[in-house]
């Protein structure tokens, strides 16, 4: 474990006190398109996450949306309202059931780990359609939260949100980029690089998938009950699979480099999206689709290649060796 | 006895409309190892310019006969024309790169054919249900079934054949199987690979739309369509193992009976009983039912 800040979460942790004085400064709708895609955003980071070792998961829709239900049902049977006992049982809920799912899906790789991941997203997708108690396709609306008992109301309720939202999100996006830099995260990286030589070096492939499926897991599921309490409605669109895919796109997009990339991404793409469908309705997914292609032809790395060219990424000694052999393989 | 029937009739049914809607994806897959979400498109466009030239046609008042050629040939236009635009156009740029790309890269053409298909017939439902209800309907055990959904399983039983006939008997399957087993190998050989992966395409673009154009007469048109059977379609060739035409036709017809029997004996399932059946296959044979096996490269 490393003690040291290295700069992407010096500038993390800078954005909490910024992101709460921009909610004081900026237009409230502004401020609600942080709010929205800090939850989101969220999903987007953990689907990079899984990238790094090679994995798309094109469901991850699924933990998304056990985030916002849990939270959503916790209040609407249990009638819990505080926030932080929300954000606990949407993370437990998401860590619980990763952690079970884990075992099946470890075993899969590229396209049979997209597929499998979307399968079980569908299911779940179904589930929520089908049962009347939760309001069907139309899912249902949540109460506003408390805070360890104190209940803010008006404008105040919204600041309160606000920034409880900004805390946790970038702390899950902290602990994500702890991750990628951690022994286990490397191995990680070495998975998609070349599974088979990892299992030769000694270390479980398996155990390394299984835990960055959890962790991603465990942060989309905060996102869902973020992105849940800061809309304060959850319907089973959350776990289809075209939603899935914008998160996968906003990874393409913003590239792998960088924790920071999907976040920001995810605020940007939620931005152009009002416009683009309040313009043109129906080319918005066109755009998408467009914009997509050309990162891939032309901008492999995303994005996030723009602003720090590779030559600068390498810093550590560990980072140079895994490039090289990039270098050599190609 | 009579949900029984029932059963199976509409097992047969859905089997029929799932194979002709995943068989060229799984075709795709065999020769050029892309997973081609894009095919959800086609089945859209196909099930478009159907209903509208099906819509087109009833007006003028002819005899319903000729809609049954409209069907065939507005999934021919579409799958050529849009299939060699894609091919030409996109994905022979992308060739051999890695698979998940291959994904993302037909992902996002999906995600364009999905706005082309609104910008070409706006947002409002189409209804052809002519070609359906014009060849009426006959009683089996007291249940009445269109002869219409007899015809698709005949379609798809034809479409099964004529391919596992061009596969294995023709001079032209047997080269495409040698293109599948090493590429490089065979373009030494004097083996156009270039023009096997355009035909491969077109092919299943084709058979795509075909599926799309076929099922416009029993539903109503609607945007998303595309969206709601390329899951279903995944669904299909991965229980199948992907890129097996027979294992697709075992793959429908397990997901088919599968959803008949939630309709019948539990309809809230009915939505993911698919997804069910297929995480329940892969756990057990995670390659699918029919896959090639592959060895482990170092």
């Amino acid at each position: 474990m490393m003690k040291s800040f290295d700069r992407t979460e010096i500038t993390l942790l800078l954005c909490i006190p910024v992101l709460i004085g921009l909610g004081f400064i900026l237009p409230q709708w502004i401020v609600n398109y942080i709010q929205v895609s800090l939850g989101t955003g969220l999903v987007a980071i953990s689907v990079m996450t899984q990238m790094r070792s090679g994995l798309v998961s094109f469901g991850q829709g699924l933990f998304f949306c056990i985030g916002g239900y849990t939270a959503g049902m916790a209040g609407k049977f249990l009638g819990v309202s505080d926030l932080f006992l929300l954000l606990f049982l949407g993370a437990l809920a998401g860590l619980a059931i990763s952690f079970l799912l884990g075992f099946l899906l470890r075993r899969y790789r590229e396209i049979f780990y997209a597929m499998l991941t979307l399968a079980v997203s569908m299911i779940l997708f179904g589930l929520l359609s089908s049962t009347e108690e939760l309001g069907s396709t139309d899912g249902f609306n949540l109460a506003s939260p408390t805070y360890l008992g104190w209940s803010p109301e008006g404008e105040m309720a919204r600041y309160a949100l606000y920034i409880a939202t900004c805390i946790p999100a970038l702390l899950c996006a902290l602990l994500l980029h702890r991750y990628l830099r951690s022994p286990m995260g490397f191995v990680g990286e070495a998975i998609r690089e070349n599974e088979l030589r990892v299992e030769y070096l000694g270390t479980s492939a398996h155990k390394s998938v299984h835990i960055t499926y959890v962790l991603a897991a465990t942060v989309s599921a905060i996102g869902g009950v973020l992105w849940a309490l800061a809309l304060g409605h959850v319907d089973p669109e959350m776990t289809n699979w075209t939603t899935s895919g914008q998160f996968v796109f906003i990874s393409i997009l913003s590239g792998t480099g960088n924790i920071i990339s999907p976040l920001f991404g995810t605020f940007i793409l939620e931005i152009i999206r009002v416009y683009a469908v309040e313009i043109s309705p129906n080319t918005w997914q066109l755009m998408i689709g467009s914009i997509m292609l050309l990162t891939i032809i032309f901008l492999p790395k995303g994005l996030w290649s723009l602003i720090q060219p590779s030559s600068s990424v390498v810093r550590t000694t560990l980072k140079k060796s895994t490039k090289d052999s990039k270098e050599t393989r190609s | 006895m009579l949900t029984a029937v029932a059963i199976s009739l509409d097992g047969l049914g859905f089997a029929a409309w799932l194979f002709l809607a995943s068989v060229g994806l799984t075709l795709i897959y065999g020769v050029m190892r892309i997973l081609n979400i894009a095919h959800g498109g086609f089945y859209a466009l196909g099930a478009y310019s159907a209903a509208w030239a099906i819509g087109l046609y009833t007006q003028t008042g002819q005899t319903i006969a000729l809609t049954y050629l409209i069907i065939p040939v507005a999934a021919l236009v579409v799958g050529v024309v849009a299939g060699l635009t894609i091919e030409r156009g996109v994905m022979r740029y992308m060739y051999g790169r890695d698979e998940v790309l291959m994904v993302l890269v037909t992902y996002a053409i999906f995600l364009i054919l999905e706005d082309v298909t609104k910008l070409i017939w706006g947002t409002d439902s189409y209804i052809a249900y002519q070609p359906a209800y014009w060849l009426g309907t006959i009683e089996i055990f007291g249940i009445p079934y269109t002869i219409y959904k007899f015809l698709t399983i005949g379609i798809a039983l034809a479409v099964g054949l004529v391919l596992w006939w061009g596969l294995t008997r023709t001079r032209t399957g047997k080269l495409l199987l040698v293109v599948i087993n090493d590429r490089e190998i065979s373009s030494a050989l004097g083996i156009n690979v270039t023009l096997f992966f355009t035909a491969t395409f077109v092919i299943g673009a084709t058979l795509g739309a075909l599926g799309g154009a076929l099922t416009a007469p029993e539903i109503s048109v609607v945007p998303g369509i595309g969206a709601e059977i390329i899951v279903m379609a995944f669904a299909v060739i991965v229980i199948g193992g992907m890129g097996s035409i027979g294992g697709a036709m075992i793959g429908a017809l397990i997901v088919g009976f599968a959803r008949a029997l939630s309709v019948h004996l539990y309809p809230p399932a009915e939505l993911f009983s698919i997804y069910i059946v297929m995480a329940l296959v892969l756990a057990i044979k995670p390659y699918g039912l029919f896959a090639l096996s592959e060895g482990r490269k170092i």
